[in-house]
């Protein structure tokens, strides 16, 4: 086994071509990808983990059932400014990214596929632009579209309803998707990542696929890196890779303070918890973590846990679209109170209202912003225990000045 | 033939009036925003009333049954 597969031929700053691309992986063969898919056990790298293979029976099922020919969607809205990996992808390898894509619109009788990407990832955009003309023929109608920089963005339900001419809020589900989404007909949403592995599963089956990975989780994953690390960047990874392998520092001493996995809805692990840690879920799982979409941001020891925390919850609370009640009260709420913490000026019983408030808004909105914030925001009171007990009695602390480390808004003007 | 039936709430169309706190205190508080908090559980039979009650209140019609099984 031997990575970047997803990567594979790719120079940084452009793309490959299509004769490079097919140069690089062969033609993308003909025939339905759905058996091999459900072999390979790929699951979505968007973030929920979700099997693609009963993601594409389930829209192909409700299409059947109705009389409107299925979509598919690619949802490279990547709204988290830690993400890199979908838009990078999409500026290297944009042919890998369409013949998923294309595979998968076969499996399921499609013939339009829409790809969205953040309107400031014009690498991106350029790529998968010039990407959809030199494809040869035969294939799906291919429409590119530009997308607001926003968490939101990437939320299914949100994008559907932007692009079909609403505003950029979630809407309630059921209907899923798969029932209900683009023009209303049943639509196939993945991300650019999961369609990848789509395009290499089609040439080279499960069990070349399964030669990476775990067993539960199989195939090789990209990760965002950022934070204080030596060298910040999209990876292509095994799952069975150490977390102090990946990062380049060790677990303990001289390594970090705390690192956050899976992003903004993502849980923080202090440095007790990342001896001998590997990417595998079932290891994430033993300290409440997943991967999700594969942001790793990590903390060094001058940073400040609880500054850092308060900066994530504002990004977050001005991040909802403030439909749901619970979301629109709870997570301003939230923010401005560890913003108090952080300064060394919050009432007391702070403890207990953020652990309140954090369970109240759990599972009570429309879409699932309140929830991973709730998670993110509660794992780094656990594992920012001393810091926000040093923040209480002396204030602000000597890192709480330096530059943040955790962005707040994304690497490039929007 | 009888159902078990679940309130379940549309939380975008949830204004936090707050009526159906007051109809069916027993199933529904209100959260510290004035935002409803619903059991999950099947409502008793001798509730299902009120429960309509509740459900018909709701100026946003944010708020339902919605049957589990028939049995």
């Amino acid at each position: 086994m031997t990575l970047p597969r997803l990567l594979l031929g790719t120079q940084d700053g452009r793309a490959l071509t299509h004769a490079e691309h097919v140069g690089v992986h062969g033609p993308l063969p003909a025939g339905d990808v759905s058996a091999a898919l459900a072999a390979a056990g790929l699951r979505g790298r968007g973030g929920a983990a979700f099997p693609t293979a009963r993601k594409l029976q389930a829209v192909a099922a409700t299409a059947a059932a109705g009389r409107h020919r299925p979509v598919v969607l690619v949802n490279g809205a990547e709204g988290e400014p830690m993400s890199a990996k979908d838009r990078t992808l999409c500026a290297r390898t944009p042919h890998l990214v369409l013949d998923g894509a294309q595979a998968a619109a076969a499996a399921i009788g499609a013939r339009r596929v829409t790809v969205a990407l953040p309107r400031a990832a014009t690498d991106a955009l350029d790529a998968m632009r010039t990407a959809v003309h030199e494809r040869p023929g035969g294939g799906p109608a291919i429409t590119v579209t530009a997308v607001p920089v926003a968490y939101l963005a990437g939320e299914e339900s949100a994008l559907i309803r932007h692009l079909d001419g609403g505003p950029l809020k979630p809407t309630v589900v059921p209907p899923r998707p798969a029932e209900r989404g683009l023009g209303r007909r049943p639509t196939l949403v993945q991300n650019p990542e999961t369609l990848a592995h789509v395009g290499l599963v089609a040439r080279h089956g499960a069990a070349w696929f399964r030669e990476a990975g775990t067993a539960a989780d199989p195939g090789s994953v990209l990760v965002s890196l950022a934070g204080d690390v030596v060298a910040p960047g999209v990876y292509e990874v095994d799952r069975r890779m150490r977390l102090a392998e990946l990062t380049g520092m060790p677990a303990g001493r001289g390594g970090p303070r705390a690192v956050l996995v899976g992003g903004y809805h993502g849980t923080w692990l202090g440095p007790d918890e990342l001896a001998g840690l590997t990417l595998a879920a079932e290891d994430l799982a033993a300290h409440g973590a997943t991967l999700a979409a594969g942001v790793i941001a990590v903390l060094g020891p001058k940073s400040c846990p609880v500054r850092e925390l308060a900066n994530v919850a504002g990004w977050l609370a001005a991040q909802s679209a403030g439909q749901c009640g619970p979301c629109a009260n709870g997570l301003p709420a939230i923010a401005t109170r560890l913003a108090a913490v952080a300064d060394g000026r919050a009432p007391s019983g702070s403890a207990a209202d953020l652990d309140r408030w954090t369970r109240l808004i759990t599972g009570r909105g429309a879409c699932h912003l309140p929830d991973g914030a709730a998670r993110l925001v509660r794992s780094g009171l656990r594992a920012f225990a001393p810091e926000v007990a040093e923040h209480a009695r002396r204030g602000p602390c000597a890192a709480c000045r330096r530059p943040p480390v955790l962005r707040v808004a994304s690497r490039v003007a929007a | 033939m009888s159902r078990d039936e679940v309130l379940v709430l549309d939380p975008i169309g949830c204004a936090g009036h707050g009526l159906c706190a007051e109809l069916l205190p027993e199933w529904i508080t209100l959260d510290e925003w004035g935002y409803p908090i619903l059991r999950p559980e099947a409502i008793p039979p001798e509730l299902l009333p009120h429960a309509r009650r509740a459900v018909a209140a709701c100026p946003k019609l944010a708020l339902r049954l919605r049957a589990l099984s028939a049995s």
